[in-house]
């Protein structure tokens, strides 16, 4: 960006008044406004982070007694995280602790998880999903509040949709749980609680993941 | 013959249109601008569909790095003018038995990022220009066993000072769970029962045709 300030050649030996040019350098100023730009792109946090919003129950205090709520053991799936990114379920509930059901191994992916949770809460997402279509379609200019206020009357209506206990296994990350919630939204699932693994549980993770370690070795 | 004379071009080029085109530019990132906060150990949030934005204002920050280390922060509310920061500081500092001075509470407000420490290291914290010291005080990050909950104690003066302060969560996509549950755990006891948890937008959608 440098300027080289071509020299006027002075004929004869007449004198002119020196002619000064009009034009400013501008140099030194384009080099502070790069150097500004620069660092302002460099420390912008351009996009706000996202939140996601959860709300757990009040802790019991320690000499209230509180009924924990009844819940259909049909629709209860028991989803426990655990670790290397594996999820484990089994439905309904353990009712003999000797001799628990069997824990199914699945993943995060939308093959996995999300697939099981769609499948016990089709109807839910369905009924949703085509009110937001015809929404869209009928109402476009419903706004998003009263669109939300709709479809929390449809979830608070539903008593057909699963009813999702997570439990996280000591060993599993932050990560899974954010993703497990996140399945939860997109899934559209509308009663979930974040519970504490019990006993049995753990020991029956711990039954899985020594299966599968033993298993792994034998296939190559 | 006479020789073809080119005419000689003078060098210059006229710049006036970049410098206009960068006078926007700059103009914009101004005006744009939030300052990305330094932080004291690199957090990677992890994912989500929720795209609701983070409050602005009235937050405080609980921040779970990969090694297990807890972070605090928290902010001046809607109106600067109140000193919340310092408030909260000094009245740390009563539950402590430490005097924290003028100058240290104006250095407490102004210090933009998290913190991980004991308070009973703050005063050297503060009065410490070096990073390398800042950085050695965090190894540890700020107690949170039953011995010493210091998490706890910030939280009560923190909603104190600020009854309308909401939690936020940020954590690290490998924080260990039982970390995040004590965390929640400690949170709850001071009644807090609403989180918000700092993740990364990420559109995901299930069609129609799929189920």
């Amino acid at each position: 960006m440098a300027e080289i300030i071509q020299e006027d050649k002075q004929k004869g030996g007449k004198k002119k008044p020196k002619h000064h040019s009009t034009h400013i350098d501008m140099t030194p100023m384009v080099d502070l406004m790069c150097l500004l730009i620069t660092f302002f792109m460099l420390t912008t946090a351009f996009s706000k982070a996202k939140v996601m919003e959860i709300y757990l129950p009040e802790k019991i205090k320690k000499n209230e007694k509180v009924e924990p709520p009844k819940i259909a053991e049909s629709r209860t799936i028991n989803i426990i995280l655990g670790p290397n990114n594996k999820v484990y379920w089994y439905p309904g509930r353990i009712k003999d602790i000797k001799n628990p059901p069997m824990l199914q191994i699945t993943d995060y992916s939308d093959q996995g998880i999300r697939k099981l949770l769609l499948d016990r809460n089709r109807l839910l997402f369905k009924k949703v999903a085509k009110f937001k279509e015809d929404m869209i379609r009928e109402n476009p200019t419903m706004n998003r509040d009263t669109l939300a206020a709709n479809i929390r009357r449809f979830n608070k209506a539903d008593d057909s949709g699963p009813i999702v206990l997570i439990k996280a296994y000591k060993e599993s990350r932050y990560a899974n749980i954010v993703d497990i919630i996140d399945e939860m939204a997109i899934c559209n699932i509308v009663r979930y609680a974040l519970v504490d693994i019990n006993y049995a549980e753990e020991s029956m993770v711990k039954a899985a993941i020594g299966q599968t370690s033993t298993a792994a070795p034998s296939n190559p | 013959m006479p020789k073809i004379k080119l005419p000689t071009k003078s060098p210059h080029i006229d710049m006036t249109p970049m410098v206009d085109l960068f006078s926007v530019v700059l103009t914009f990132l101004m005006l744009t601008t939030t300052m990305r906060q330094p932080e004291p150990a690199p957090v990677d949030t992890p994912f989500s569909i929720s795209d609701k934005t983070a409050p602005d204002a009235n937050i405080m920050t609980v921040m779970l790095s990969k090694d297990s280390r807890v972070f605090f922060n928290i902010d001046n509310g809607t109106d600067t003018s109140l000193h919340f920061k310092g408030k909260i500081l000094t009245e740390m500092g009563k539950r402590y038995n430490i005097t924290f001075t003028p100058g240290e509470v104006k250095l407490f407000e102004n210090y933009p990022s998290t913190f991980g420490l004991g308070i009973q290291n703050m005063k050297t914290f503060l009065n410490s220009k070096d990073v390398k010291v800042k950085e050695s005080l965090q190894l540890k990050g700020m107690p949170i066993d039953s011995l010493d909950n210091q998490l706890a104690t910030w939280i009560l003066a923190a909603r104190q000072v600020n009854p309308n302060v909401q939690a936020c969560i940020k954590g690290d996509v490998d924080a260990p769970y039982p970390l995040v549950k004590k965390v929640l755990d400690i949170l709850q006891d001071k009644n807090v029962n609403k989180f918000n948890l700092i993740t990364n937008l990420e559109a995901t959608e299930v069609k129609q045709s799929e189920l």
